[in-house]
């Protein structure tokens, strides 16, 4: 991006037109003890060869999470991201605008959009697919803020096992004042849905959404089915948080009874990119079209019979409805939808479906072979995919930085996610709970050399 | 227009009794401003209203706005035929329009109101 730096006689002009004297009387409202009067710690120029060479050198200093083999997931998975992703990533009638204010005459941003939206709306089951939200957090919050809307019910029960982050996300939003929130507390690595933990807190005419993630942050597999009814014996809405990759073979939310789909996108074909940009997905029954938060492309034909595409049932939207708008932080996060769209394309349905089940399998493979180096135990016998919680016997910290130094990132402490209260998991081990994921890009004797250094530590 | 057995309010709905239970719609000045009507959003029967309580949401091809309730009441009845044909409202705001019954809680709420004629003295005093 330019940046075409003010003038001192442009600086003059304007502080003429606004009748101040200096730039320190323009600033004069601001108090000074919230100013920063010092000059900044930035050293003179540098030439462009130096600064390249300054700037390689501070990105050396880095350990990129692709450059190791790595176990860790957590939310952010290294999948591979084929090169024809960023191949039209970068296409410049992608890559530089931000939003279509003029919608109709950018059909083909329109078209990647819509054919996102179908794509999604496959792998979740779900009827109707937005163009996308901020992250898996802000969508799973959208998921309950509409739930409320629709229900005019103001309870939220959430699972204790979705990941920490983004409870802490759904409690910002509730701080507002709009809804409740309780929360559900894992038995062995899951929901009990039949237990008084959940049928204690759900209410007849009281809760709008019962929220699950499927699987859930600790890997394994919720009751989604369970959870469905339970949650519309009382009027609820179930909104499950899923992981798309693997929705390529496991059952969709939408035959299992969800009402609204969310989660991240991330694992579509966006890059770690330490910790993001990625996206929130969102996906729900046809039912609730006009409920749903952010922007909709929809297909329909020009005055000319000619296929064409629109930002549809804008009425929703803030710039419409301004306050009273399905939601006022919807930012979407296109281009990343759109890597989403490109990875799905080149991957295909079979090639998706193959990818999960190489994450599944070879996260079974890594965690039979980490038991059997009788480090580890297991803390619960749950159904997981790609990702599985250990509990080591030793030092966490110790032995995840020994494994670094020999290239190996050794899974996310649990511990480091926030707040584990809410999960139900006994603080005594909770602290010593590992969590281990497995892409495609992992092999046998990746697995293998890594179970060996663990076994020999 | 704004026929001579009708109550109004300030915000466009209209209220015809009927026997203890009105009708409420939107006046022909608010379905003409809206324009083509797309979307009626309308409650379910049994839930109560005060004067002044948002009930539903019409939605044009160029905005939304809020229906309010100008009764105390419990929905008794609701048009259901405006979910396929929206536009009935444009086309029979009076008549086929109608978009809920309410058992009023207090019938003299009604005397509150605006006549035709008053009605017709706010639009003109808007304009």
């Amino acid at each position: 991006m330019r940046h075409i730096s003010v003038t001192c006689e442009q600086r003059e002009a304007m502080l003429r037109a606004v009748g101040c004297e200096s730039v320190e009387e323009l600033f004069a409202d601001i108090p000074r003890d919230a100013r920063f009067d010092r000059e900044l710690a930035i050293e003179g120029g540098l030439a462009e060869m130096e600064l390249v060479a300054h700037v390689r050198g501070l990105a050396g200093a880095n350990t990129p999470a692709g450059g190791m083999v790595s176990f860790a997931g957590a939310g952010c998975y290294d999948h591979y991201v084929p090169a024809i992703v960023d191949h039209v990533l970068r296409k410049p009638e992608f890559f530089t605008a931000y939003t279509p204010y003029q919608p109709e005459v950018s059909q083909g941003t329109l078209q990647a959009m819509y054919e996102y939206q179908s794509m999604m709306a496959l792998l979740t089951g779900m009827d109707v697919s937005n163009a996308s939200l901020y992250d898996g957090a802000t969508a799973l919050v959208e998921a309950a803020m509409m739930a409320v809307r629709i229900t005019r019910r103001r309870q939220v029960v959430c699972a204790g096992t979705v990941h920490p982050e983004w409870q802490s996300t759904l409690l910002t939003y509730a701080a507002a004042g709009n809804f409740d929130v309780a929360f559900v507390p894992s038995r062995g690595g899951a929901v009990a849905f039949d237990s008084e933990d959940v049928t204690s807190v759900l209410r007849e005419g009281a809760t709008a959404a019962l929220l699950v993630s499927s699987p859930n942050v600790l890997g394994n597999v919720e009751d989604v089915q369970r959870a469905a009814s339970l949650a519309h014996e009382t009027g609820a809405l179930l909104v499950v948080a899923a992981n798309p990759l693997l929705l390529a073979v496991m059952a969709s939310p939408g035959d299992q009874g969800a009402d609204i789909v969310v989660g991240e996108g991330q694992p579509l074909g966006n890059a770690m990119s330490f910790g993001g940009p990625g996206f929130g997905f969102f996906a729900c029954r046809e039912e609730y079209l006009r409920h749903v938060p952010g922007r909709l492309v929809g297909r329909t034909v020009d005055m000319d019979g000619n296929p064409a595409f629109v930002l549809t049932l804008s009425t929703r939207e803030q710039h419409i409805r301004r306050e009273k708008a399905t939601s006022n932080i919807c930012s979407n996060q296109a281009l990343c939808a759109l890597a989403a769209a490109v990875y799905l394309s080149a991957v295909g349905r079979d090639g998706l479906a193959a990818t999960a089940r190489a994450c599944i399998a070879k996260a079974h493979y890594l965690r039979e072979a980490l038991l059997a180096t009788g480090r580890f135990r297991a803390p619960w016998d749950s159904a997981f995919a790609h990702e599985f919680g250990l509990i080591y016997d030793g030092d966490v910290t110790a032995m995840r930085d020994a494994l670094f130094a020999q290239g190996f990132l050794a899974g996310v402490p649990l511990s480091m996610l926030g707040p584990l209260d809410r999960t139900g998991i006994d603080p005594g081990v909770a602290d010593s709970i590992v969590l281990f994921a497995v892409t495609e890009k992992r092999s046998r004797a990746e697995i293998d050399e890594f179970a060996a250094r663990v076994a020999a530590l | 227009m704004y026929p001579d057995d009708l109550r109004y309010d300030k915000a466009h709905e209209w209220v015809r009794l009927e026997g203890d239970v009105v009708a409420i719609g939107i006046s022909h000045f608010a379905q003409n401003q809206l324009g083509e009507v797309v979307y009626v959003d309308l409650p379910s029967e049994g839930e109560s209203l005060s004067a002044g309580d948002v009930f539903g949401e019409i939605e044009s091809v160029k905005s939304v706005s809020e229906l309010y309730s100008p009764v105390d009441g419990e929905i008794v009845e609701v048009n259901d035929t405006l979910a396929d044909a929206p536009e009935t409202v444009n086309e029979d705001p009076y008549g086929k329009g109608w978009m809920i019954k309410v058992r009023l809680s207090d019938p003299a709420q009604l005397d509150d109101l605006l006549s035709a004629v008053e009605y017709e003295a706010l639009l003109s005093e808007e304009a």
